[in-house]
């Protein structure tokens, strides 16, 4: 009885060890602890409170309250930046999903080849945004891509020219995005139609329902998640859209094609005023917490009460 | 019994006609939109392949009427960015020079994040991890600048091992969260059998998990070698010209101002700067979208 006690009585003197409980797993966790606090969070801390200074070549820590956030939204190039965005962005998602969605249906109809399709429509996926750029640069050439190519059949007024015209530029950047892109989304989508029972099938060929009316009044509802997951998927990537719009039209013609990551990294790391490309960088990070919060509060606030 | 069988006819799904109506509709959709996903790699092939000549005479999707492969060795090694020319060969070692290390050290590194997450939890672990997971969703360019500020500091600004340092940063999150839940799903007795047995962190995690993890590093390399193959921003602000990797050296021999424009040299350019992840691609199948799936949480 005693020696039993003895350890228990000893217990409360022996707590400052805990510190070096599990002592390797925490030496071997600090690149993670100081990835996470330094980088992560100071790094983004930092970059928001210099974006009320008005620092240009190099940070300084003279704060001008919202001047920079002022700039910033009477600044033409943004505003260009916002609206390119909000272009590409709404229908690339329309369009990823669409997309995706349809030929993940055409690939689940127990067809041949599908291994063969599927590594097709992947394939681009594989490739950076450079070589995408600079490939649907060339074909959309007018001189020798598309254009040249319909003019030679004989449609002598036939115009397609996206990248020259300030119009429809960033359509031409949107036909290289979704090649490269919908693959993924496609693979996404598979995986959730695959994951249907196959029973639900045949409840509905029993109950007379057309494949069609299957897909849009039954799959498509319990896919919920996948399509939410495809759309976030779709959103963090288009907010950093940068090395496309680089590739394939560097912003041009003019301010026409410009996106927002682009005006920070020109402001920071071309134009030397540091505070607009923190400003801008933090408008950016705002965007993306209205965006994501939202998401979060849904994904894993009702999992935590389910 | 028997007369039963005989009844019940065929077995399985009515064989269907090979081209029915929607038979047509499924399979000319699908031909139509892999014409889409193919074209560009068709046009560049066949561009890389024609003499300059023929380009501005021809069209871009027709085959290559006298083959010359000009155009590649020029690409590779006399292709022009500003003042070098000694073309896409410096870029590409640059690259490889970037990726192993990086490949290497961020899967080393997230491999034993994993590790100790699932295994040796400890008050606050999950914390930190949480906050790593949320940084992995924080727009790069909010992050950019004062990882210009560390590198300078500790000396690795344009340097190669600088870029690498970043790629294992951004590479973190993802890959901390793809081995944490690979070694939550190791059961756990075979980590109790192996304390009661005496072996500490390291060699548990050598000698047990890392053997059994083996599929997994498979996916995280497939996961990093594209990913970092692939990457322009990084590259582009943490390196000089004598660094860049190749996707920021094809960006500039591509779309340089100065010269005639060589199409086909800028075509096999690009070619070239493609065949990594395209090899990566092919040679992995199935694994290549087990990768990206994991990646798709990467945001």
């Amino acid at each position: 009885m005693t020696t039993t006690l003895a350890p228990s009585q000893a217990r409360p003197a022996k707590r400052p060890v805990r510190l070096f409980r599990h002592l390797m797993s925490k030496v071997a966790l600090i690149p993670m602890i100081l990835t996470a606090l330094v980088v992560f969070v100071g790094g983004t801390a930092w970059t928001v409170v210099h974006s009320f200074t008005n620092s240009r070549l190099l940070p300084r820590l003279e704060f001008i309250g919202f001047d920079q956030y002022e700039r910033l939204w009477s600044t033409a190039r943004w505003i260009v930046s916002i609206q390119n965005l909000a272009l590409y962005g709404f229908l690339s998602m329309i369009l990823s999903l669409v997309i995706g969605f349809t030929l993940a249906a055409l690939l689940d109809r127990k067809i041949r080849f599908e291994g063969a399709f599927r590594s097709i429509f992947l394939c681009p996926f594989a490739l950076s945004f450079v070589v995408t750029g600079v490939a649907w640069q060339w074909i959309l050439n007018p001189d020798f891509g598309l254009q040249n190519l319909v003019r030679g059949w004989g449609w002598e007024s036939f115009a397609f020219n996206p990248l020259n015209d300030p119009d429809t530029v960033m359509f031409g950047l949107l036909i290289a995005g979704i090649w490269q892109g919908s693959g993924l989304i496609m693979c996404i989508m598979l995986a959730g139609l695959r994951g249907i029972d196959e029973d639900i099938w045949k409840a509905a060929r029993v109950d007379g329902i057309g494949t069609v009316k299957t897909y849009v009044r039954i799959i498509i509802p319990m896919m919920r998640p996948v399509f939410v997951t495809a759309l976030v998927l779709i959103a963090s990537g288009i907010i950093k859209l940068y090395d496309l719009v680089v590739a394939q039209t560097n912003g041009g013609p003019g301010i026409s094609s410009e996106v927002p990551a682009k005006y920070v990294i020109d402001y920071m790391f071309r134009a030397q005023n540091l505070g607009q490309g923190f400003a801008a960088s933090t408008m950016m990070l705002v965007s993306v917490l209205i965006i994501l919060v939202p998401w979060a509060y849904l994904e894993f606030g009702g999992k935590k009460r389910g | 019994m028997a007369d039963a069988t005989l009844h019940a006819g065929p077995r399985g799904p009515k064989p269907k006609r090979a081209f029915s109506r929607a038979n047509i509709f499924i399979y000319g959709t699908l031909l139509l939109v892999s014409i889409y996903y193919l074209l560009p790699l068709y046009v560049m092939i066949v561009t890389s392949l024609k003499g300059m000549p023929e380009i501005r005479m021809g069209n871009v999707f027709g085959p290559p009427m006298d083959v010359t492969f000009e155009p590649w060795v020029k690409a590779w090694s006399e292709a022009c960015t500003g003042i070098n020319c000694d073309g896409l060969s410096r870029g590409f070692w640059n690259s490889v020079n970037i990726l192993i290390p990086s490949v290497i050290l961020s899967i080393g590194i997230a491999s034993v994040n994993g590790y100790a997450l699932s295994n040796w939890k400890f008050k606050g672990s999950e914390v930190f991890f949480t906050i790593l997971i949320i940084g992995a969703f924080i727009p790069y360019q909010t992050m950019l600048y004062p990882i210009v500020i560390l590198l300078r500091e500790i000396g690795l600004m344009g340097e190669l091992s600088g870029l690498v340092l970043v790629h294992t940063i951004f590479g973190m999150p993802i890959l901390t969260l793809l081995f944490r839940n690979y070694f939550a799903s190791v059961p756990e007795e075979l980590f109790k059998a192996a304390r009661v047995d005496g072996a500490g962190f390291w060699r548990i995690y050598f000698q047990i998990m890392l053997p059994m993890a083996l599929p997994i590093f498979v996916v995280a390399i497939i996961l990093q070698v594209t990913g970092i193959w692939n990457d322009f921003l990084f590259g582009v602000i943490y390196t000089k010209p004598a660094t860049y990797p190749m996707t920021v050296q094809l960006n500039n021999i591509v779309n340089s101002v100065q010269g005639v424009k060589e199409y086909n040299v800028n075509m096999a350019a690009t070619l070239l700067t493609g065949l990594v992840p395209l090899i990566i691609y092919f040679a992995s199948g199935k694994l290549f979208v087990r990768g990206i799936a994991a990646g798709a949480v990467k945001g």
